[in-house]
């Protein structure tokens, strides 16, 4: 997928400007956050689950290699296969093996932000395979050729009439605006896509070490459709999704809707244990699963490990203001709002990531929704002590920066340049109470006033009422 | 609650937050007020200037370790410090102990004073027990959570208790009166397009009640708000709610020309 974090002022910029998208993501808070304050207050233990949650969570970060061994010899049993992929690039090499291996021409796929973070759909075309993707969501920005905008509605940014005019496009047919109608035209193409696909890809949103799982939870059964109806089914997932049990995925199960999209469950979770086995009426011949690295075991032991927690549910951009004013392709990667504000950097690197972690209000929204408890304002304020310690933050911040503490660790002077300050603001207020435009404006003036100082310093006005020291 | 029974007359330290002490003297007074009122002894340091979130915020730890010793330095002789701001008053409380990990003695004096700091109204409230005050004002407000305030300091109805109590003043909410203004900090000038986003959102919220007065617990999100409110030429007033609960509230508003 490409990268274009470094763009993200001007992205974010045209992205407020996007009526299509602004009429977009004036849904979310209908469709998730309502939904999901609904769902947690339904269920009496659903704070005690997330820590549950966040605990098992840390006992298998803590001991990952341990869980790994443990899954991969499952999948073994089952008649599975485990590859490990360092990065992208290796992992690309592995799957781009498996389909020549399987003689595969078409090729479907489940909903997989591992796959995005493989850039692993350019690669299959690129070698001439024709790639499908099969949740309506990817279908739909699959036909735009745009990129995800949202880890779990991938097409959240696209509007129905929009959707109408690429289906009519694509599908040859006469344009249809009912959902429903869109919804059975989708099918109806994609039915016949997975009878004839030699490799299913789907994402994996657990692996089970216990019984060597892979586990999907799906909306559409189109995850299920991809994985049983293929020759070869090929999961990919990151390291860190590894979890004991099935007891565990219990606690996982029941707060992931929930964390997500206010359900209770989703329509499908589907276990993927190996390939078919004697008897069975259906199932892949081959089951290969690609566990993605790219950076993931740097974070283990390091300030960000917490982030390793994370499950993909995207409650933190559902409740991010920011992500709800400018949408999720402004950050430029796979994951957007604030894991991926903290995910990017890690991931892609400290350059061309500046923005991500600044542009947010350290309001705390994202860490009080997050079902497994990761403290994401922190650990954004965390890279960009990184970002200082580096010297990526602009000069001129620097420097006032630098003027700003020289001054407010000095008392006298600093209460003196207040002093000043403020007589200078009044005057240039001139009763009116507001300023329009300021010398040296850092920003403040675009598009609003400042409401001007009154003419004195609190601390003057109280030291000559009151005499404190 | 204070787990330590309150002494007959504590003496508070007033940390006059630096946006405060500069725009908007007015709340440091109705903030005293209400703490000699709830039975405090009120003193105002000198040696106070910023508490370092500025520094904490943009990646500088250093600057923020040096301005957090200095406030240490200034506040630890008193029983309480108390802020009129959930911001400044979260970053004593949860940021300061972290900022002295590896320096132990500066840890201890750091979780001492975090232990002992809290914003004005939950203090009111929480530790000095006020339920009510004695004020009017005569409009409709509505009121905006500030984040910190909410989120770090668990401030919410205690502003709302206090505001109940005052004469001819009626509360309606807003819409998503938890969700961020766009104010930010520095986000507000580096991301201004996005910030104007984010206020507007609020705005619209607000006006939607039909409030003629829109009041906060954090002066930041009020200046952010109050300006953009001045800017498009509307007519509601902003104060920061101390104001209102000291009858304080009788000036011009933020951002309102002087009557």
């Amino acid at each position: 997928m490409e990268f274009r974090s470094p763009e993200f002022k001007t992205r974010a910029v045209h992205a407020l400007h996007d009526a299509n998208l602004q009429k977009a993501l004036s849904n979310t808070k209908a469709g998730f956050v309502v939904k999901r304050a609904k769902a947690a207050e339904e269920m009496p233990e659903f704070e005690a689950l997330r820590d549950t949650a966040a605990e098992i969570k840390n006992h298998v970060l803590a001991n990952l290699d341990h869980y790994l061994e443990k899954y991969e010899a499952a999948v073994t049993a089952a008649g599975g296969h485990v590859h490990y992929a360092t990065d992208a690039e290796d992992a690309r090499r592995i799957i781009l093996g498996i389909c020549k291996k399987a003689n595969a021409k078409r090729i479907t796929k489940g909903k997989s932000m591992v796959s995005e973070e493989m850039s692993l759909n350019e690669a299959l075309i690129g070698e001439g395979y024709e790639v499908v993707e099969t949740d309506l969501g990817e279908y739909i920005i699959q036909l735009a050729d745009e990129p995800p905008s949202h880890i779990i509605a991938p097409a959240i940014h696209k509007t129905k009439d929009q959707v109408a005019d690429l289906f009519a496009a694509a599908h040859n047919k006469p344009r249809k605006t009912d959902r429903a109608e869109l919804v059975a035209e989708a099918r109806e193409v994609l039915r016949e896509k997975y009878f004839t696909a030699e490799v299913g890809i789907t994402g994996g949103n657990f692996l089970v070490a216990e019984t060597g799982s892979s586990v999907i939870v799906t909306n559409e059964g189109n995850g299920d459709l991809t994985q049983t109806l293929a020759k070869v089914h090929i999961v990919t997932s990151g390291i860190e999704r590894v979890i004991p049990s099935l007891d565990d995925l219990s606690v996982f199960l029941r707060i992931l809707a929930r964390s997500a999209t206010g359900q209770e469950t989703e329509s499908y979770t589907t276990f993927s244990t190996g390939p078919r086995r004697e008897g069975d009426i259906d199932g892949p011949e081959e089951y290969h699963v690609v566990l993605l690295d790219n950076g993931r075991s740097k974070m283990l032991g390091s300030r960000f490990q917490d982030m390793l927690r994370c499950i993909r549910c995207g409650a933190c951009m559902n409740h991010c203001p920011v992500y709800g004013s400018i949408g999720g392709h402004a950050y430029g990667w796979v994951y957007p709002g604030p894991m991926g504000s903290v995910l990017t950097p890690l991931i892609k690197g400290m350059d061309g990531t500046y923005d991500l972690p600044n542009a947010c209000t350290l309001n705390g929204r994202c860490k009080s929704v997050c079902p497994v408890r990761i403290p994401l304002p922190d650990l954004l304020r965390e890279i960009r002590h990184n970002q200082f310690r580096q010297d990526m933050t602009p000069k001129r911040q620097k420097q006032a920066l630098k003027l700003w503490r020289y001054v407010a660790e000095r008392p006298k002077l600093y209460h003196f340049a207040e002093r000043i300050g403020v007589r200078i603001l009044a005057s240039m207020a001139n009763g009116k109470g507001k300023l329009r435009s300021l010398p040296f404006d850092p920003g403040w003036t675009g598009a609003r006033d400042l409401p001007a100082p009154t003419g004195r310093t609190f601390l003057e006005l109280w030291q000559a009422k009151r005499g404190d020291k | 609650m204070s787990d330590t029974p309150i002494k007959p007359r504590p003496r508070v330290g007033l940390f006059a937050t630096c946006v405060m002490n500069a725009f908007r003297p007015s709340i440091g007074f109705a903030s005293a007020k209400l703490l000699e009122d709830a039975g405090c002894h009120v003193s105002v340091p000198a040696a106070q200037t910023c508490c370092g979130q500025p520094g904490l915020n943009s990646g500088d730890e250093d600057s923020a370790r040096a301005l957090a010793k200095q406030v240490i330095e200034a506040f630890e002789e008193f029983d309480y410090v108390v802020g009129p701001s959930g911001s400044c008053m979260a970053t004593i409380r949860h940021d300061y102990p972290n900022l002295f990990a590896d320096m132990a003695d500066w840890r201890k004096r750091a979780e001492a004073l975090a232990a002992k700091s809290y914003e004005l109204l939950s203090f009111l409230t929480d530790v000095m027990g006020v339920t009510e005050v004695d004020a009017e004002y005569k409009g409709t407000i509505t009121y905006h959570d500030s984040c910190s305030g909410l989120r770090s300091m668990g401030v919410k109805g205690q502003p709302r208790q206090l505001l109940g109590s005052v004469k001819g003043l009626t509360i309606k909410e807003m819409e998503d009166t938890d969700v961020c203004c766009g104010f930010g900090g520095t986000f507000c000038v580096k991301y201004p397009e996005i910030s104007e986003k984010m206020a507007d959102d609020k705005l619209a919220n607000a006006a939607a009640t039909g409030a003629d007065t829109l009041l906060g617990g954090d002066l930041g999100c009020l200046l952010h708000l109050a300006g953009r409110l001045r800017r498009k030429g509307s007519p509601v007033k902003v104060y920061h709610t101390a104001e209102v609960l000291a009858g304080l509230a009788d000036g011009p508003s933020l951002g309102e020309e002087n009557r």
